[in-house]
């Protein structure tokens, strides 16, 4: 089988040819480095992606922190990680990294925060 | 009161905290940095998505935490800086106006000034969109604020309008946050923002891409309550019988940025008419010296690492007029947009006393597939690139050395191999 895809790894947006066999890669064409193949296994197998949202701050200068999952999720487990997120609410201050939601909707990533954040 | 300073710098964002950071670290004790937010960072701060940071940090960031890493460089080195202060005026002997609650008025002289304003979003007014002008109509940018820093929903269901990198970004975040995107409507036949963005932010989430099609009409009146689309022909007129209604209380406009350079014109910097941004040369200078431009003051960039390193060249080059090592100027290269090529930047080269290799930036008039970039002087090719693909909304350049160059004109065009 074969299929055109873009990768997403970087902002170049490689156009590639994958010729793959089941969940089996066999053949990439088109990618400009090594993230092109690892992108295109992961697509065929497990299409993974980084959250990036917003969570509900208590006490602090603003009434939202901007947060990330520290490590790519499932795609298909993105709406069960955002609603662990809609329902998170930390108290400021909030520090750049620190961890808000821990194995978010058992996705393996946890929720951290990406920006520091300070009292009133 | 005057003050004195070697180097203020307008605007920290992503260039002005770059461009701060650069001129420090190479030796310049009174740098400046003016900003009219409360908080350093600019709009970098409501980018909350990732995707920034691969080609300065080698390692992918947030909005915020790309900033954050310049911030903290910023305290570690010192660097003066004044928030929520308003510039009123830059005129050409390099004097700035500033204005903020705390100090009141402000004159500041400076020996260079970096101009790195950024860009401000078109409006709907720009568009000419018939229809009544209820509320719920945001610029996308407008929308990322209120959802981002601000913490709220600017509405239920949307359509955007524009497919540029930040209405691509919203139409992933209003999705996310439990909000509806009808579709995403662009005029012209291509998508305007990155590729990465239509597969991870339209493609993931089932979101429509409606190319060649736009908003013939807003409904409403408190608050817009829908939109008419329709298809657009070559010349983008509305075609008869594609008219379809579409039911909406939010409609987000991603049509384009243009450099906020008010200040820049008041000082007498020439303008370029196609990218918005002042003129300069391959240091980065205005026609007026010691004023120099960088990031999306000067032109829109598609990456804010680019952003960064055209700061820190700016800088560079600053710093060096600030030193008084500058090389003496031979003679000047007009660049002239041929075949296929919208812009170019620099405008101009200026040919010191030594060869130089020029990073010559440029975007596509549209999507063109294999072929050459020539570099044209007296009738003569003298540099030519092969290239797979070039794009409007991808940021090309050429390497071109002075030695190479002859006459006074240098036109740079694409065409196929």
């Amino acid at each position: 089988m074969k299929k055109e895809m873009v990768c997403i790894s970087c902002p170049k947006g490689c156009r590639m040819t994958v010729e793959y066999e089941g969940d089996k890669v066999l053949e990439v064409l088109g990618n400009s480095c090594s993230k092109g193949w690892d992108y295109a296994v992961d697509e065929i197998t497990k299409p993974v992606r980084i959250v990036t949202s917003t969570v509900k701050v208590r006490g602090g200068k603003l009434t939202v922190v901007p947060v990330k999952t520290n490590k790519p999720v499932r795609r298909h487990l993105i709406f069960d990680v955002m609603n662990e997120i809609y329902k998170a609410e930390v108290k400021a201050p909030v520090k750049e990294g620190q961890v808000i939601i821990k194995n978010a909707a058992d996705s393996g990533a946890d929720i951290i925060a990406t920006l520091d954040l300070k009292k009133i | 009161m005057i003050e004195k300073r070697s180097l203020v710098i307008i605007g920290a964002g992503p260039a002005g905290l770059a461009a701060a950071v650069k001129a420090k670290k190479a030796g310049i004790k009174d740098v400046l940095l003016i900003d009219r937010d409360i908080q350093l960072g600019g709009i970098l701060k409501q980018c909350i998505h990732n995707g920034f940071g691969l080609h300065v940090f080698k390692e992918e960031l947030t909005g915020p935490e790309f900033a954050l890493r310049y911030i903290r460089e910023i305290e570690e080195l010192k660097v003066e800086y004044k928030l929520n202060t308003m510039v009123i005026s830059v005129d050409k002997n390099k004097r700035i106006t500033t204005v903020n609650p705390d100090d009141g008025l402000i004159v500041y002289e400076a020996r260079s000034i970096i101009l790195a304003m950024g860009c401000r979003e078109r409006p709907r007014g720009a568009l000419r969109i018939p229809g009544t002008n209820p509320s719920g109509i945001f610029s996308a940018g407008t929308a990322q604020r209120f959802v981002n820093i601000e913490g709220m929903k600017p509405g239920k269901t949307a359509l955007i309008l524009g497919s540029g990198d930040i209405g691509l970004i919203m139409a992933r975040r209003l999705t996310l946050e439990g909000m509806k995107v009808r579709a995403v409507c662009e005029i012209m036949p291509h998508p305007g923002g990155l590729t990465r963005n239509i597969v991870q932010c339209l493609e993931d989430f089932n979101i429509p891409l409606k190319l060649s099609t736009t908003v013939i009409a807003i409904h409403g009146k408190r608050r817009i309550e829908g939109v008419t689309i329709a298809q657009v022909d070559d010349s983008f007129k509305p075609v008869k019988g594609t008219e379809k209604y579409i039911e909406c209380d939010m409609l987000l406009l991603s049509v384009g940025l243009i450099p906020e350079n008010e200040l820049a014109e008041e000082a007498g910097v020439e303008l370029d008419p196609v990218t918005g941004g002042a003129r300069v040369n391959q240091y980065l200078e205005t026609n007026i010296d010691g004023i120099y431009a960088c990031g999306n003051v000067l032109h829109v960039h598609d990456l804010v690492d680019y952003v960064a390193i055209e700061a820190e060249k700016a800088a560079k080059s600053a710093v060096r007029k600030i030193k008084g090592k500058t090389r003496k100027i031979k003679k000047r290269i007009e660049l002239i947009t041929g075949n296929g090529i919208r812009y170019t930047v620099p405008q101009f080269i200026d040919v010191t006393d030594k060869e130089e290799k020029i990073k010559i930036y440029f975007r596509s008039t549209s999507i063109m597939e294999s072929i050459k970039i020539n570099a044209i002087c007296k009738d003569e090719i003298i540099f030519s690139k092969k290239l797979k693909r070039v794009a409007p909304a991808e940021m090309e350049y050429i390497i071109i050395s002075t030695d190479d160059i002859r006459g006074r004109k240098m036109i740079i065009e694409a065409r196929a191999k």
